[in-house]
């Protein structure tokens, strides 16, 4: 069983990596959009690199206003 | 992306079935016809791409008796196709009355679906290889060909009734060709992207592949396909994939009662001003 500390520790270093960013410089309540930089098609390759790493699905809807690394951590913590 | 297959002396440009345009190329390489898309930022399709596919559709009648597939793929990195250039449809609509607008919409989407359905119906295997952004126009394109083989990183969306329209390249009928009616209704009305592996599910991918590798596995397959007689595999495909003709003009009509409601421009307006990173939302 994956804990939520778990799941935001590997959500970090899979963005760290994906977007070639130091992982020491990504903390739990970044807002991604700005420390990534990310535009809306690095936002939706991100969207389904999660979705392949922890084999869930993520309607974009229910991820609309979320922003940073912790909460993006428990919607997917729900679905696991 | 260059093909090293094409050696020197045996060009297709010397078969005189070789085309590279702004939006988008095509080449015959041992049977098999490939549709290079490379419309920058993301394949948009717009006036220039409609142009480029229909002297493809015309080219599409004479190579077809040279070959036995077809695949449709993008060389862009952001995608195989992020849909209608929704940006050239809100510029163009301002600057002219309501009732041109109208006429031109009916007009592209009458263009389009001529090019679609020619491609659907092409008596030879097509393949869509897609990657990244597979979104409206260019989910309506994968689907008008018979095998999707996926990147595992492509992403499939009909985002159309974020702007109050429904898809108007021929999406609804053909999804409904494929998968079951619930499964449709996910994907139009909660307008939702969805990932390769959800579309394998779902029944919509044949083919599943590793990131950069659904070029590759599409040419395997195509090659598999040279093992037949071109005869069997076209009755087999006419037997199979009817084109739902009365349904696609349908589809037009209602996409053309949509587009005249004020709601439309406004929807448009917001996308094209749009700074959000998620703009395909509502």
């Amino acid at each position: 069983m994956t804990t939520a500390e778990q799941t935001l520790d590997e959500i970090l270093s899979l963005a760290a990596a994906h977007f070639k960013v130091p992982r020491e410089k990504l903390s739990p309540d970044d807002d991604f959009f700005k420390t990534l930089g990310l535009d809306s098609l690095q936002t939706l390759d991100l969207l389904t690199k999660l979705e392949n790493h922890f084999r869930v699905e993520l309607p974009d809807y229910e991820l609309q206003g979320v922003s940073d690394f912790r909460t993006l951590a428990g919607k997917i913590q729900a679905r696991l | 992306m260059k093909d090293t297959r094409v050696r020197e002396g045996q060009s297709a440009a010397k078969l005189g079935s070789q085309c590279r345009g702004s939006a988008l190329s095509w080449t015959v390489i041992d049977g098999v016809i490939e549709l290079a898309l490379h419309r920058e930022p993301c394949n948009e399709l717009g006036s220039e791409s409609l142009e480029e596919f229909e002297k493809f559709a015309a080219a599409l009648e004479n190579m077809q008796a040279a070959a036995h597939a077809l695949i449709v793929y993008s060389e862009l990195k952001p995608g195989f196709c992020a849909g209608a250039d929704l940006r050239e449809l809100y510029h163009r609509s301002q600057a002219m009355t309501k009732a041109d607008a109208a006429k031109g919409v009916r007009n592209f989407l009458e263009r389009i679906h001529r090019v679609l359905n020619l491609i659907d119906a092409a008596p030879l295997t097509t393949i869509a290889a897609v990657h990244g952004v597979t979104f409206g126009g260019g989910f309506e394109l994968a689907l008008a060909c018979d095998l999707i083989i996926a990147d595992k990183m492509a992403r499939f969306c009909f985002p159309e009734l974020r702007l109050g329209l429904i898809p108007g390249f021929g999406g609804i009928p053909r999804l409904k060709r494929d998968l079951g009616n619930a499964v449709v209704r996910d994907l139009l009305l909660t307008g939702r992207s969805f990932n390769a592996t959800k579309a394998q599910q779902i029944g919509l991918v044949s083919q599943v592949v590793g990131e950069g590798e659904a070029l590759r596995a599409a040419r395997a397959t195509a090659a598999q396909m040279r093992k037949f007689d071109r005869a069997t595999a076209a009755a087999a495909k006419n037997f199979i994939k009817p084109v739902p003709h009365e349904e696609l003009r349908r589809e037009i009509d209602i996409f053309c009662e949509l587009f005249a409601r004020p709601a439309v421009q406004a929807g448009l307006r917001r996308f094209v001003e749009s700074t959000d990173a998620q703009p395909y939302l509502p």
